[in-house]
């Protein structure tokens, strides 16, 4: 499905990572591992197009999304490490318009619905200013379970979150490879919590 | 769960815009308060000469409200590219351009509109009355979406860097210039000669342009900056 041809990233003088390469199939799960500044969020900025790659490109069903950009945007669902939550905006509201952006009709319901299944039951008229740094966290992941897109790019997904929650993402993380999804997970803590992992990427210093 | 149309997302954007300018209203009103106050400011400042009054009234106008328009796009990008949003809304499967699009209406609607409302009255203080205020409002209804459409493109060009506001500022305004004279010159017209068609037909024009090319520039800016 998605494919990376010999990924290149210099900022500035540096060379961050050496041609990263690899060929996703539907249910691969991937684990982007290295030491901070070795360039994991600039390699899932670049797979999802937030960066232009120096050298390489990403390929979508077979050509490069430069070609299929709408189609590729529809299909993917990044979440960053920073949370995207207003905190002006109630945790509903917050899921409802992160879905809209994403493409997606969610209803209220359904989108309480997936506020509830990463535990947020109860809260999801409380300002986002009120939430607690893992419960925006729940909030930004709350979008994984209302846009069913097949491939995710998560950025240090573990950050922040308590051991029920991240026993809950690990769930609907394996539940999206069991439907022959695809992930691309970056963390430089061990992440063997999701079982079939398929393969790492490691990125050097 | 089914695909959104591109006018369901710019409903969704305008009104998340307009929803957190109204939670936190003193935004809102310290533009406007800034307008009422620049505006005010002249006639206690040049004495009560009405024909004097009455010659600067369309520059002073128009000058405090593209100063308070400057005021406001500072805000545009900065608080969506702090919390993470703007990443979210570069990879929506709409054109960014319509993003773009969605945040300069809301903007337009939370800090252009209070203030054109409040244009009319505080004109009078310099002595316009009969048909200049109405020129004025509409003046400033086709000249005030050119000054954000074209701050938006600054706006986005200069996001994340050091003194992103004053920048901004440097960049818009001279661009702002054509869009001051022909607004002034539409409420100068009419107080003089009682003729302001040939300027509000040239600030329709221009209106007409920037909606066109205005939202792409600001998108492929926007691109730039969060490369």
């Amino acid at each position: 499905m998605l494919e990376a041809r010999d990924l290149e990233c210099v900022r500035g003088q540096r060379q961050l990572f050496a041609p990263v390469s690899f060929v996703t199939q539907p249910g691969d799960c991937y684990e982007v591992k290295g030491p901070n500044g070795s360039g994991k969020t600039s390699l899932l900025r670049m797979l999802c197009g937030l960066l232009p790659p120096t050298r390489g490109e990403v390929l979508w069903r077979g050509a490069p999304v430069s070609e299929r950009r709408e189609e590729y945007r529809a299909a993917i669902t990044y979440v960053g490490h920073r949370p995207s939550v207003k905190q002006e905006l109630t945790a509903l509201e917050n899921l409802l318009v992160s879905t809209a952006l994403s493409g997606w009709d969610v209803s209220r319901h359904a989108a309480r619905t997936a506020l509830a299944r990463l535990g947020l039951k109860g809260l999801e008229d409380m300002p986002g200013r009120r939430l607690s740094e893992g419960q925006q966290r729940r909030v930004a992941l709350a979008r994984l379970v209302a846009c069913p897109t097949p491939v995710w790019f998560l950025d240090e997904v573990q950050a922040a979150l308590d051991d029920t929650a991240t026993r809950v993402i690990t769930e609907v993380i394996e539940e999206h490879l069991a439907d022959g999804g695809v992930a691309v997970i970056a963390t430089h803590q061990p992440l063997d919590f999701v079982r079939h992992l398929s393969c790492r990427i490691e990125l050097a210093a | 769960m089914t695909r959104r149309s591109p006018a369901s997302l710019l409903r969704w954007l305008v009104w998340r815009d307009v929803t957190l300018a109204w939670r936190r209203r003193s935004d809102v009103f310290a533009t406007l308060l800034f307008f009422v106050m620049v505006v005010t400011l002249f006639p206690l400042g040049v004495g009560p000469d009405t024909e004097l009054l009455r010659a600067i009234a369309p520059g002073v106008v128009w000058v405090a409200a593209l100063l308070a328009a400057m005021l406001s796009l500072a805000r545009l990008f900065t608080e969506d590219h702090a919390d993470g949003t703007l990443e979210q809304m570069l990879l929506t499967p709409q054109p960014l351009a319509l993003v773009v699009g969605a945040k300069v209406l809301a903007q337009w609607l939370v800090s252009a509109l209070p203030l054109i409302l409040v244009a009319p009255i505080v004109a009078v203080q310099f002595g316009l009355w009969l048909d200049a205020p109405l020129v004025l409002t509409m003046s400033l209804v086709l000249g005030t979406p050119v000054i954000l459409l074209v701050g938006a493109i600054g706006a986005a060009l200069t996001l994340g860097l050091r003194g992103a506001g004053s920048l901004t500022s440097l960049l818009v305004m001279p661009l702002c210039v054509p869009t001051l004279v022909f607004g002034a010159g539409a409420v100068q017209g009419v107080v003089v000669s009682g003729a302001a068609e040939a300027n509000l037909r040239l600030l329709a024009a221009l209106l007409i342009l920037a909606v066109l090319f205005a939202p792409w520039a600001a998108a492929t800016a926007l691109r730039i900056s969060l490369e």
